[in-house]
């Protein structure tokens, strides 16, 4: 094979490069246990010890967390010059945690201080006074931090002869997360956690001296206002009913065995599990985990620590979210449909068999009048890099078309153009580095806490840092947001383009600043315009503009060319030159050069019969646009093959049904929104096999070879391939749409998914679901007064395809707009109404028995 | 060894190396040794250098540390041996006529496990794999599970859902024993471990669970009322109460071990490895017995 030009000048997703530490400008030279070193001014001095490679014990100290001084365990013996210089001995021994290092002090720890030994000892002991010693039947044994340096800095055996306090065994905070007072030492991690990093105040500490606890509040400090979790919860300081996404780090980081999860209680025990390093694969977000996992069952997943990306936090999603890859309904033969009409096991060589003739039949016609002629690929948005590399690769050389579209979800042209031009080809442009950077940040379409966890983490961060400016279009002000301290640029869905063209120079300015970014989320694509205004935004300001989808496989499907009109690393499906390139590099002679069909066009042809047969991998009907359509396109088209690792409603009407496998299954890589590659290697032994082996396989049966049966084979290809230097699809210009116009008892509607509700892949953890927030839907006071509706009253939302029943919370919003979640317990927008965010929809005041039918 | 040259045995020594250095009489041996010396100056030589590979030991012939013996022993020794024989002829017979005639291991005698109960029928064990943790040999397998109201196998939150012990792996070494926190698993003397399949020899919880005393109530049931874990531990709970009873014959009104049930004898079935095992064992004794 050969390479017409001299071979591609960078990768097609090139990994960034490590981050380079700033060099310190002011040091502070000191000594630990007469080991002189030299660290940057304000380091603490148990960082600096631990740089050393000497360990002190600590409860309290996080690195990610505020320095609080509140275990105690850490004391050391300091000396440190005084005002004459001469070194003197500090009366009492420090804690190392909150102890600046000062330039001539000399540290000794418990190694060379019998005075830091006895007084650690000392603390140690009191904090198993109270501690209940139950390890036998705790989560955290033999792993406890308090376990571990009970050992190695604790007295053999106990002197304490009373009774020790005791309190109800575990209160669950929520369904999913349960707190054990006796075992607690008071640490302050996880209250610190949920102030610092994560903003919902659950827990606090509570009473004084000897009778302090961590508690709950149980006192309605204020009414809540709607996010209520499914299942019993506490409240939090606020008098809300707790419903944290990131409830499980403080699981993670409780030192004892405090706080536990209800999934993971009494399940095992730590040197029962394998770990193995993985990537989350509920958002783009590519977060670090670790998945535990014993004798083939995977039995928990922990945040994985890498500070360029998600830091040491994950979402709860991420680490609960796992039974789905396992569940009983996961399909481990292949399957094909029998004369009866009922799909039966097959070997793979009878189904790939099966599935080459009938994508051949759908080629040729015997009769050549059939109209139903042509095959089309559409792939859901949860694939790896090499699986949507796969995909694309079928479709154009196997297939021989570019009806191929990884979009399963509200998309359209506007976003087709605006993914060519802007995001294909350009990783890592904007990372989540500048999101602690940014002095000023604009979201549009895009609720971070919703569909973006660690980014909005990590925006946090910088708000509390230095007082980032967000500012957010959108119809109402989210309790994310308001924790993000942003500002609310209110628009009705749908006037989001004209909104961002006619911004106050206040907020245009504030872009303007150096470093400045605008973040785009995926629904952008239900806005007329919506792309093309942020695109003359971010022109005429200078701010950077960074498209955040919800999906892991989002980007990954637009790097590899997995959309009608692009092919892999950006290259323009109507550019000849990067047609050539290509094919080149595929060893064709050519490729289809005219652009494909989107998923709207392909299932619309599919449901007028014009389409032959249809490749589907990984995609809910649900999650379309208008899932009757797509239902019906589904059952009419004459040949569909599916690739799936679930029944779904898909395989119930495919004619040959390919398992693939989950992620914890096989080896691959995530691609995060920024364009980060995210390698993650395969947790479990499996014979299930990736879909890229698959579709390489069904080639091979077509008599095509792809070239793909291995990883290392995609690999060597996408090297080969490289990046793409030549021209970009253009721009999209297109005008923004005028609104609907609203009569009365209708409402625009408004709607994102929550990060817990629905999916598919939070099935079979009904601890996690009990912690999703209980859909309600969300009016103005005029709107609520229009309607005829109050506070807490239940309405419905409607449209001539159904009716959703949900109660109301009057809410700080533009005036007829409605807000419900898109795919939440009651509220499956899509399936129920056939509408998406900016359509009308019909309100009423509902009645009690239709809210019981919908739910 | 056969190109070296091999200096002449003298009469009436063998070949001793090893006391030539401790012996005085070292530096003089070789002269007194060496009648025909081979090669006299490599005999003489001392020890070879580092790396002189192939330097011939000093050759030194065998010498006896026996005595010689007189010429009555000499004249004796060929029917010495039977005065072994006939002494112990005289002597009690320690051969254990094994299996028909079955003897006591000794009370510390280190067996197959067994999971204790507590007086009132709730099991020790609360699954906390500490035994599994301290197995050397990976035999032990255990998971835990939640008590519930509705089930409450073990007092506390904890009990093992699943307890299995692979007798292919065990070495009896008792690590499990003194692992256990709760005394929930004690070794018996039962030593009659064999069977044709490997999966014969993994034991569940339900083969190694104790039998029911008198007084005991078949798990799963309710604590003693207003008592503790700790209070268990303690060994405070002495028998089941009328409640725990109560309890019993609302929810399993069967149960054998209910005052006026069918009694322990049905309720104290051994699991199924544990029955093939013993039939095996039965089996083989009964070939075995004369």
């Amino acid at each position: 094979m050969t390479i017409l030009s001299s071979g591609p000048t960078s990768k097609l997703v090139p990994s960034a490069p490590a981050e380079a530490r700033p060099t310190p400008t002011d040091t502070v030279t000191f000594s630990i246990d007469g080991i002189e070193t030299v660290v940057p001014k304000g380091t603490l001095v148990i960082r600096a010890a631990e740089e050393l490679g000497i360990q002190i014990p600590r409860f309290c100290d996080h690195p990610l967390l505020a320095p609080a001084g509140a275990c105690r365990q850490c004391l050391v013996e300091v000396w440190a010059p005084g005002r004459d210089g001469a070194l003197s001995k500090m009366p009492k021994p420090q804690a190392s945690c909150t102890l600046e290092a000062s330039p001539g002090m000399q540290v000794k720890t418990q190694h060379t201080s019998p005075e830091a030994d006895k007084a650690q000892h000392g603390v140690m002991e009191l904090l198993l006074i109270n501690h209940p010693l139950d390890c036998p039947v705790c989560d955290k044994g033999g792993e406890c931090p308090l376990q571990n340096q009970a050992m190695s800095n604790g007295r053999a055996s106990t002197r304490f002869v009373d009774v020790k306090r005791t309190f109800p065994k575990p209160i669950a905070i929520s369904t999913q997360i349960l707190l054990d007072r006796e075992r607690c030492v008071l640490c302050q991690r996880c209250t610190r956690f949920s102030e610092e990093i994560a903003g919902d105040v659950f827990i606090d500490l509570q009473k004084r001296g000897a009778n302090q606890q961590i508690g709950r509040f149980d006192t309605a400090v204020l009414g809540f206002e709607g996010e209520t979790p499914l299942g019993a919860a506490a409240e939090d300081t606020s008098g809300r009913p707790f419903a944290s996404y990131f409830s499980g780090n403080t699981v993670q980081i409780c030192p004892v065995g405090a706080l536990t999860s209800a999934a993971y209680r009494f399940r095992s025990r730590p040197f029962d599990l394998v770990s193995t390093p993985g990537v989350g694969e509920h958002d783009a977000q590519g977060s670090a985990i670790r998945v535990d996992h014993r004798r083939g069952v995977v039995l928990r997943r922990l945040a994985g620590e890498d500070p360029t990306v998600n830091q040491e936090w994950i979402t709860d999603k991420d680490r609960f979210a796992f039974t789905w890859q396992t569940a009983p309904d996961r399909i481990t033969t292949p399957l094909v449909r029998n004369a009866d009409g009922e799909l039966e096991p097959a070997s793979w060589l009878e189904a790939l068999d099966v599935a080459a003739a009938g994508l051949r039949a759908a080629a040729s016609p015997v009769d050549p009048r059939e109209p139903a002629t042509g095959w089309a690929v559409l792939a859901g948005g949860r694939l790896t890099l090499e699986d949507a590399y796969a995909y694309g690769k079928f479709a154009r050389v196997a297939l021989g078309t570019n009806d191929v579209d990884g979009r399963a979800r509200p998309h359209s042209a506007e976003e087709e153009a605006f993914l060519g031009h802007h995001v294909a080809g350009r990783t890592l442009e904007v990372t989540f580095a500048d999101l602690d950077k940014a002095p000023a940040v604009l979201l549009v379409g895009l609720e971070l806490e919703e569909e973006a966890g660690i980014a909005f983490l990590r925006l946090r961060s910088a708000v509390l840092d230095h007082k980032t400016r967000v500012l957010s279009v959108a119809a109402l002000e989210s309790r994310g947001l308001q924790r993000l301290n942003g500002t609310l640029v209110p628009s009705a869905p749908g006037t989001e383009a004209e909104v961002l063209d006619g911004l106050s120079d206040d907020v245009v300015s504030a872009l303007a600043a150096d470093g400045s970014l605008i973040l785009v989320g995926e629904r952008l694509a239900t806005v007329t315009g919506g792309y093309s205004a942020a695109l003359r935004l971010a022109t005429r300001t200078g701010a950077r503009l960074a498209w955040i989808p919800r999906r892991v496989g989002e980007r990954s499907a637009v790097e590899a060319g997995l959309l009608p009109s692009l092919l892999p690393g950006g290259r323009p499906v109507a550019d000849s030159a990067a047609r050539v390139d290509l094919a080149a590099v595929w060893g064709v002679d050519s490729l289809p050069a005219d652009p494909g069909r989107s998923t709207g066009e392909i299932i619309a042809a599919a449901r007028a019969g014009l389409l032959g047969g249809l490749v589907v991998g990984g995609l809910e009907p649900a999650d379309l646009p208008d899932p009757a359509i797509a239902r019906e396109a589904l059952d009419v088209v004459p040949f569909l093959v599916s690739l799936e690792v679930r029944r779904s409603e898909v395989t119930d009407r495919a004619d040959v049904v390919l398992p693939v496998a989950p992620p914890s299954e096989k080896s691959g890589t995530f691609v995060t929104w920024e364009g980060r590659p995210r390698p993650f290697p395969q947790a479990l032994v499996s014979h299930a096999l990736a879909d890229h082996r698959v579709l390489d396989r069904l080639a091979d049966a077509l008599g095509v070879d792809l070239g793909l049966q291995s990883l290392s084979a995609v690999h060597a290809e996408l090297d080969q391939l490289g990046g793409w230097d030549g021209s970009r699809v253009a721009a999209p210009s297109v005008a923004a749409d005028e609104p609907p116009t609203v009569t009365p008892g209708t409402a625009v509607l408004a709607t994102w998914h929550q990060l817990l509700d629905t999916g598919r892949l939070q099935s079979g953890e009904p601890f996690l679901a009990g912690t999703a927030k209980r859909a309600v839907a969300r009016i103005s006071l005029g709107t609520a007064q229009s309607v005829g509706v109050l506070d807490g009253d239940l309405i419905a939302v409607s449209t001539d395809a159904g009716t959703i029943t949900l109660p109301v919370v009057v809410t700080e919003m533009p005036d007829h707009v409605v807000w419900v979640p898109t795919n939440s317990l009651g509220s499956a927008v899509r399936d129920a109404l056939h509408a998406d965010a900016g359509d009308l929809v019909r309100l009423a005041p509902g009645a009690r028995q239709n809210q019981e039918a919908s739910a | 060894m056969a190109d070296k040259p091999t200096p002449p045995r003298p009469a009436g020594s063998g070949k001793q190396p090893t006391r030539r250095p401790a012996s005085s009489a070292a530096a003089g041996r070789p002269a007194k040794s060496a009648g025909k010396p081979a090669t006299p100056g490599k005999a003489a030589a001392t020890r070879p250098k580092a790396g002189d590979v192939g330097t011939p030991a000093a050759p030194t012939g065998y010498e006896s540390l026996i005595e010689p013996r007189n010429w009555a022993a000499t004249l004796f020794a060929p029917v010495g041996g039977f005065g072994v024989t006939l002494s112990n002829m005289f002597r009690p017979t320690v051969t254990e006529q094994y299996p028909s005639e079955k003897v006591p291991a000794k009370p510390r005698y280190h067996g197959r496990h067994q999971l204790n109960r507590y007086a009132d029928g709730l099991e020790k064990c609360i699954g906390c794999e500490l035994c599994a943790w301290a197995c050397p040999a990976d035999a032990i397998y255990v998971e835990g599970g939640d008590n519930t109201p509705e089930a409450q196998h073990s007092p506390g939150e904890r009990y093992g859902s699943v307890y299995q012990i692979n007798y292919l792996r065990c070495i009896f070494c008792g690590l499990c024993i003194e692992a256990c926190p709760t005394r929930a698993l004690t070794m018996t003397n039962e030593y009659e471990l064999a069977g044709p399949t490997r999966a014969g020899m993994i034991w569940e919880k339900q083969d190694l669970l104790a039998p029911l005393r008198s007084g005991m109530l078949q798990a799963p049931h309710p604590m003693v009322e207003g008592t503790t874990d700790t209070d268990y531990y303690r060994g405070e709970v002495t028998g089941s109460t009328p409640a725990q009873v109560a309890w019993v014959a609302e929810h399993r009104p069967d149960d054998p071990t209910l005052p006026g049930g069918a009694g322990l004898e049905v309720a104290n079935v051994p699991g199924p490895t544990a029955a093939v095992m013993a039939a095996t064992v039965a089996a083989a004794t009964k070939q075995g017995t004369r």
